[in-house]
């Protein structure tokens, strides 16, 4: 059984500096009340990994405005001009990563892997730094884990034991993310009894959601 | 017929039934508007959907669909909602048939550019550099200069989107084939000439025999 946790006091958890997994694809999926209230706090220098940083005024893009990232580590910042402008003054260091790379990065932080090898990106300046192994004469680049303190999800629904279900394309990075954090944070639309989501149903087990954010209004 | 829809025409007659299609976004888009009726296949957006269908009617949009670029869709009887893992498995893991992208450069090797122009636009790769590295087929689809300057090119210049040799690339003067000897002109646009593509290519063009009309869908 969790308790509903308020926005602000879920904001409050997340210190300066936080490396912070973020659900999320240009906005669709991303936990919109949580981001709002890390906005309202004001307290940032985050490292954010996600998929994009949306565009202004929406998702992560917020965060983007009010200057609380201080790292970006994302497949792509294109639609968001604020985060290019930023990363050019150097206000925002920006670490760009093929979104599959991206995912399966995240991933292996979940699910105990010490990296993945990956044929996305050899040869180009993904390449760069890294090690490149070969396996049965095809060259694959070793792409270690990236975890984080904090992952912030938002799911459709939660049971009261934190079981989660998605949406849609609004389950994009959710999912992994919720597998790769020291806390997880979901931001559900809703918030049902136990067993109103079919165990078939149920894509992150509840036993990895630390907080669950109270309903909206 | 302008250059776009020529190329969004001809593209579309590579799709055929039972495939699994990734179109990216702006020209790309455009071919599952000219798809011939017979052709019964599934779109994946890379966000998260296997069977991504149109646009909703206005003020129907569902906020937790949308395909890559961020635009609402719906999907279609029998589609499939995945997380971004799943999703890549399916592009790195084979399982994708057919990805359709624009270009910036391609060069006698085969090799794409089409994320960056350094210095000037760093959007980042998104999903491109997985979806070169692991579709079984790449279609490059754009038109055949930038405001006269070639994009087929003898080595490119822009950073590489992957070190792999793309399947076909359709423009409105022109369908050029990538081959481990070259670029070989198959079929020519629309009141094109062999002459005329030369012109308008820095790339070596290997022509072989007479150069038939492209058909259109």
């Amino acid at each position: 059984m969790k308790t509903a946790t308020k926005v602000e006091d879920a904001a409050a958890l997340i210190p300066e500096g936080a490396v912070l997994h973020i659900g999320g694809f240009m906005g669709v999926g991303s936990p919109h009340r949580l981001i709002d209230g890390l906005v309202a706090r004001g307290v940032g220098g985050f490292t954010i990994v996600a998929n994009d940083t949306a565009m202004p005024g929406t998702g992560i893009g917020k965060l983007v405005t009010a200057g609380l990232v201080a790292r970006a580590i994302v497949s792509h910042i294109g639609l968001n001009p604020e985060t290019q402008a930023k990363m050019i003054a150097g206000e925002i260091d920006v670490e760009l990563v093929p979104q599959g790379t991206l995912v399966e990065r995240i991933r292996a932080a979940g699910v105990g892997l010490g990296g993945v090898l990956t044929a996305t990106g050899v040869g180009t300046l993904v390449q760069e730094g890294k090690r490149v192994i070969e396996i049965d004469g095809k060259d694959y680049l070793l792409e270690k884990p990236i975890k984080a303190d904090f992952a912030l999800i938002a799911a459709k629904a939660a049971d009261y034991k934190g079981n989660l279900e998605y949406s849609l394309t609004a389950h994009n990075f959710n999912p992994i993310m919720a597998l790769a954090a020291d806390t997880v944070i979901a931001e559900p639309q809703t918030i049902l009894p136990v067993g109103a989501i079919p165990p078939d149903a149920v894509k992150t087990p509840g036993v990895l959601v630390d907080y669950l954010l109270e309903r909206g209004h | 017929m302008d250059a776009k829809e020529i190329i969004a025409r001809r593209v579309a007659l590579e799709v055929k039934t039972d495939m699994l299609v990734n179109l990216g976004i702006g020209l790309p888009s455009m071919v599952a508007n000219y798809l011939p009726e017979d052709v019964d296949i599934f779109f994946q957006a890379e966000n998260g959907v296997i069977g991504l269908g149109a646009r909703p009617p206005e003020g129907m949009e569902d906020a937790d669909l949308t395909d890559a670029g961020g635009g609402f869709v719906t999907a279609v009887p029998g589609a499939a909602s995945i997380d971004s893992a799943m999703s890549f498995g399916l592009i790195r893991g084979g399982h994708l048939d057919m990805t359709v992208l624009g270009g910036l450069q391609v060069d006698e090797r085969g090799y794409l550019a089409n994320w960056m122009v350094p210095g000037k636009m760093v959007p980042g790769m998104g999903g491109a550099m997985d979806l070169v590295a692991g579709a079984k087929r790449v279609i490059v689809a754009m038109v055949h200069t930038a405001k006269g300057r070639p994009k087929i090119v003898p080595e490119c210049t822009l950073p590489l989107t992957a070190r792999r040799r793309v399947s076909l690339i359709v423009s409105e003067l022109a369908v050029i084939e990538p081959t481990e000897a070259g670029l070989v002109l198959r079929e020519l646009g629309p009141d094109a000439s062999v002459a005329q593509v030369r012109e308008a290519t820095t790339a070596d063009l290997i022509v072989e025999g007479d150069v038939p009309a492209m058909a259109l869908a």
